[in-house]
C-alpha cells in the first residue's frame, strides 16, 4: 500500500534487528538484567503485537507495555458515571466504540444499551454533534477518552457546538495527559525501566518538548516514535545507541509528523476549552495530580459534569485483578491469576483485557504463540456455519 | 404482531356439478395474475386478501417463474427419483439476511440472500437445486424496492442454477422490522464420495482461497455512508457452486470446504483447527487482500482477516492434490485469483498462526463479538 509498504520492508527490518543485536551484545558484556524499554501508547503495543516484534528481538531487550491504552486506564467510578448518564431518559449516549465493553461496576455501557439506553458507536465527536443537530429534543452526551491526541478533536467540536448554539450537546470530559502519567510511574520505586519509546500521535499534538523532564530530571533516555514496525524498530535502535553512548537525551524518530513543539492550533484548541484537573483517578495507578483535563467554567453548558448529577464514586478493581501491577510494567499479564481464566476477551475482570490496545488483550489475542506454555490452553469450541 | 399468510393460496375444493362452469370462471379470474397498483406496503399486503394476491402474483410469482412454484400449492413437491440420481444425500440448510443498507456497490438483499443459501449448500459438496424465500416486509417500504430485490433474486437464482419453489410473506407494523428481511431455505444433493467436513484437518494438507478478502464488509461498511469515504470497493457476492464443481472434478476427496462470510477467513480457519485439532499455519504474504481494502482496515483500525466475504471459499485439500485443484480453481472465474495461503500443522492444537512478512508469528484469534453490526 502506497506510504505504508516502506515502513513493513522486512529487510530494512532485519538490518535493523542485526544492528539492535550487536549493540546488545556489546552493552551485555557488562551488564546481567535485560534492557526494559516501556512503549507508553497502546498503539505501540498493538503494533508491536501484530507485526510479532517481541519475538523478533534479543531476549536481552525487554518490552513493557505501559498505561498508554486511554481505555485501560478508564476506572470503574467513571464507567458508573457514564452507565448513569446513559441510562436518563431522554439521553442520547455517544462513545468511540471500544469503550462500550469496558465493565463499570455492575455493567458495561454494551449492557446498559441492552437494557433499554440509547447508546450510540460513533467515529469522531463530530458525528455526536450531528446527532445532537438531528435530535433537538434530546440531550446528545458525547464520551471524551484519550490522551492530548483526541483532545483537539472534542475541543473543536466543544468550538463548533458553541458557534453553532447547539444547546443540547454535551461532553463527559476523560481527557488524560501523558507527561504526568509517566512522571508517576517513574516515582514508583519497584519500576525498573531503562527509557522510554514515546507516543507519536500525542507527541504530534504536544511535540517533544515536554518530555525534557524525563530525560532530565529521571535521566531516562526517550524517542518518539511512529506507529509502523519499522518506526518502533528504529526507535528502540536509537535507545540502544543512546545506552551505549552513555547519553540520556529526547529524541525524535518520527519526524515526518512530529515537531519540537508540537502543532499550535491544536494546542490552542485544548487550551480554550479545557484545564487541567486538581486530580484524575487512573485505574491501577490510582490518582495522580494534574493528569486530566477538564471544561473550563465558560463552557459549562456543554459540561455533563455540570448539567448531571453524577454518583462520583470511586470503585475499587478486582481483588485478584493485577491491571495496576501490568499498567506499571511491573507484572507480565500472564502473572495476573486471572488472566486467560476468569477474565477474557469475552467477559473481561478488568479493562486491560478489553481494548485491543490493552496489554492484556493483546497478549491474548497474539501473544501466546511465544507464551503457551505460561498459559491455559484454549478451549475447544463449539463451530458455527453461517 | 405478525399478520401472515402464505405465497400458496389453493381455490376452494369444493366443487359441485351445477356450479360447475361459474366455480370455473371464478378459479379462472383468481388465477390470473394480478397487477399491484400501490406505491408502499401496508399492513394489507400481508392480510391474506387481495392486496396480499396481488402482491405475491406481481412481485414474486412473476419473477421466481417455474413449474414447482406455479401450482401455488403451500409446497413445492419435489421428485425423489430425480435426485436420487445425483448422489447419495439431502444437503438442507437455512440463513436469514438483515444486511444494512438493502443495496450496496455488487449486489443487494436479493443477490446475497440467493448466493449465501447456494453457497452454504454448495460447501458440503452438494449440487444446489431449490430455495424457499421467507420475506418480512416492513409495513411503509417501497413496492419500487421490493420488485427490484425481487429482480436480483431471479437474476442471481438464473446464474447460479437454482430454482426459488416456495415462499411465504409476513408484514410487520413500522418499526418491528427494518425494512426487508429475507430467509431463504435450500436443498441440494451432495455427490456420492464427497463428504468435506471440518473435522477431516490433517498435518500437511493445504489451504487454498478463491481470491480477495474482506471486499464485502468492507463495501459495506463504506455503502452506509457513515465513513465518508470514497472507493470503487465492491461486495464479492457471487455463486459458488461452479467454483466447487471445478473442484471435485480434480479432487472428490477434498478435506473441508466453507465460505468465509461473517468473521471472514479468520473464522473459518479457527473453526477448522478446533474442530480437526491440528493446527493451520498461513502466510501473510500469500493472502490476496486489496490495497484498498487494507487501506480501510488502516483507518478504521480493523483486520481484514476478519471482513466479511459473500463470494469466497476456503479449500482444505491433501498435499499432493494443491497444485491440481489450484490449477483448477483459477480456470473459474470466481477462482481467478485462487492463492495456497498455508498448510495444516501439529501444533499447536486448535490454534491459527500468522508468519508475518517478518518471519515472526502471530496468533490469529476468534473473534469476540462483532467488529461490524450487520453486514449480511
Amino acid at each position: 500500500m502506497k506510504y505504508v509498504d516502506e515502513f513493513r520492508d522486512p529487510q530494512k527490518a532485519s538490518a535493523l534487528l542485526q544492528e539492535i543485536q550487536q549493540i546488545s551484545d556489546r552493552i551485555h558484556t557488562q551488564r546481567q538484567r535485560p534492557l526494559k524499554i516501556m512503549e507508553i501508547c497502546g498503539g505501540h503495543t498493538h503494533s508491536i503485537f501484530k507485526y510479532g516484534l517481541e519475538d523478533l528481538l534479543p531476549p536481552t531487550v525487554e518490552l513493557v507495555h505501559g498505561p498508554g491504552c486511554p481505555v485501560c486506564i478508564m476506572p470503574k467510578g467513571r464507567l458508573d458515571d457514564a452507565i448513569a448518564i446513559a441510562t436518563h431518559p431522554n439521553v442520547i449516549f455517544t462513545t468511540f466504540g471500544d469503550v462500550l465493553r469496558v465493565p463499570g461496576s455492575e455493567q458495561s455501557l454494551l449492557q446498559a444499551k441492552a437494557a433499554g439506553a440509547d447508546v450510540r458507536m460513533v467515529y469522531s465527536p463530530l458525528d455526536a454533534l450531528q446527532i445532537a443537530r438531528q435530535h433537538p429534543d434530546q440531550e446528545v452526551v458525547f464520551f471524551g477518552i484519550g490522551f492530548e491526541t483526541t483532545a483537539p478533536s472534542t475541543a473543536l467540536t466543544i468550538l463548533q457546538a458553541e458557534a453553532e448554539q447547539v444547546r443540547n450537546f454535551s461532553l463527559f470530559c476523560n481527557h488524560v495527559l501523558v507527561v504526568p502519567a509517566m512522571e508517576a510511574l517513574l516515582e514508583n520505586p519497584d519500576l525498573q525501566l531503562d527509557g522510554f519509546v514515546g507516543p507519536g500521535h500525542v507527541s504530534m499534538v504536544i511535540g517533544s518538548d515536554p518530555y525534557t523532564v524525563i530525560a532530565g530530571r529521571y535521566r531516562k533516555p526517550l524517542v518518539v516514535a511512529g506507529f509502523e514496525p519499522l518506526d518502533i524498530l528504529q526507535a528502540v535502535w536509537m535507545l540502544m545507541q543512546q545506552f551505549e553512548q552513555g547519553r540520556c537525551e529526547v529524541e525524535n524518530q518520527y519526524t515526518r509528523l512530529v515537531e519540537a513543539g508540537g502543532n499550535s492550533v491544536a494546542l490552542d484548541a485544548i487550551q480554550r476549552v479545557f484545564e487541567v484537573r486538581d486530580q484524575f483517578e487512573w485505574r491501577g495507578l490510582g490518582s495522580i495530580p494534574e493528569s486530566g483535563l477538564k471544561m473550563r467554567s465558560p463552557y459549562a453548558q456543554f459540561d455533563a459534569e455540570v448539567k448531571f448529577d453524577l454518583p462520583g464514586r470511586s470503585v475499587a478493581d478486582h481483588k485478584a485483578c493485577a491491571c495496576g501491577e501490568i499498567l506499571k510494567g511491573v507484572l507480565k499479564p500472564w502473572d495476573c491469576k486471572v488472566f486467560g481464566t476468569a477474565c477474557t476477551p469475552e467477559n473481561p475482570i478488568g479493562s486491560c483485557m478489553v481494548s485491543s490496545e490493552g496489554a492484556c488483550a493483546a497478549y491474548y489475542k497474539y501473544g501466546r504463540l511465544s507464551t503457551q506454555e505460561k498459559l491455559p490452553q484454549p478451549k475447544r469450541v463449539m463451530t458455527a456455519v453461517h | 404482531m405478525t399478520l401472515s399468510s402464505s405465497i400458496s393460496s389453493s381455490p376452494s375444493s369444493s366443487q359441485r356439478s351445477s356450479q360447475h362452469s361459474l366455480l370455473q370462471n371464478a378459479q379462472r379470474l383468481n388465477r390470473s395474475r394480478q397487477k399491484l397498483r400501490d406505491k408502499t406496503v401496508t399492513l394489507a399486503h400481508g392480510s391474506g386478501g387481495k392486496a396480499m394476491r396481488q402482491l405475491i402474483d406481481d412481485i414474486f410469482v412473476s419473477n421466481f417463474d417455474n413449474s414447482l412454484l406455479s401450482p401455488l400449492e403451500d409446497q413445492a413437491r419435489i421428485d425423489l427419483a430425480q435426485l436420487m440420481q445425483m448422489g447419495d444425500r439431502l444437503a438442507f440448510t437455512t440463513d436469514s439476511y438483515v444486511v444494512d443498507p438493502l443495496f450496496f456497490p455488487g449486489g443487494d438483499i436479493g443477490t446475497l440472500a440467493v448466493n449465501g443459501t447456494v453457497n452454504d449448500l454448495a460447501m458440503s459438496g452438494a449440487t444446489p437445486l431449490y430455495l424457499t424465500c421467507g420475506m418480512i416486509l416492513e409495513e411503509g417500504l417501497s413496492i419500487e424496492t421490493l420488485r427490484q430485490v425481487a429482480i436480483s433474486m431471479k437474476r442471481a437464482a438464473a446464474i447460479a442454477g437454482v430454482q426459488i419453489v416456495t415462499g411465504d410473506t409476513k408484514v410487520v407494523h413500522r418499526g418491528a422490522a427494518d425494512k426487508l428481511f429475507i430467509n431463504t431455505a435450500g436443498i441440494g444433493v451432495v455427490r456420492s464420495q464427497v463428504s468435506p467436513a471440518a473435522n477431516r484437518l490433517e498435518p500437511g494438507d493445504m489451504i487454498l482461497v478463491n481470491g480477495e478478502l474482506g471486499n464485502h464488509g468492507a463495501a459495506i461498511l463504506i455503502a452506509r455512508g457513515e465513513l465518508a469515504l470514497e472507493t470503487d470497493i465492491t461486495s464479492d457476492c457471487q455463486p459458488l457452486n461452479g467454483l466447487v464443481d471445478r473442484i471435485l472434478e480434480v479432487c472428490p476427496e477434498v478435506k473441508a470446504m466453507r465460505d468465509a462470510t461473517r468473521g471472514g477467513l479468520a473464522t473459518v480457519l479457527n473453526e477448522f483447527a478446533q474442530s480437526s485439532g491440528v493446527g493451520i499455519q498461513v502466510e501473510e504474504r500469500s493472502l490476496p487482500i486489496r490495497e484498498e481494502v487494507q487501506g480501510v482496515c488502516e483507518l478504521l483500525g480493523l483486520d481484514p482477516l476478519y471482513l466479511a466475504n459473500e463470494g469466497k471459499m476456503v479449500v482444505v485439500v491433501p498435499r499432493e492434490k494443491a497444485e491440481a485443484v489450484w490449477v483448477a480453481m483459477r480456470s473459474h472465474p470466481t477462482g481467478a485469483d485462487t492463492m495456497i495461503i498455508g498448510e495444516v500443522v501439529e501444533a499447536p492444537i486448535g490454534t491459527v498462526v500468522l508468519k508475518t512478512a517478518f518471519g515472526a508469528g502471530r496468533i490469529v484469534d476468534m473473534l469476540v463479538g462483532d467488529q461490524l453490526p450487520r453486514i449480511c
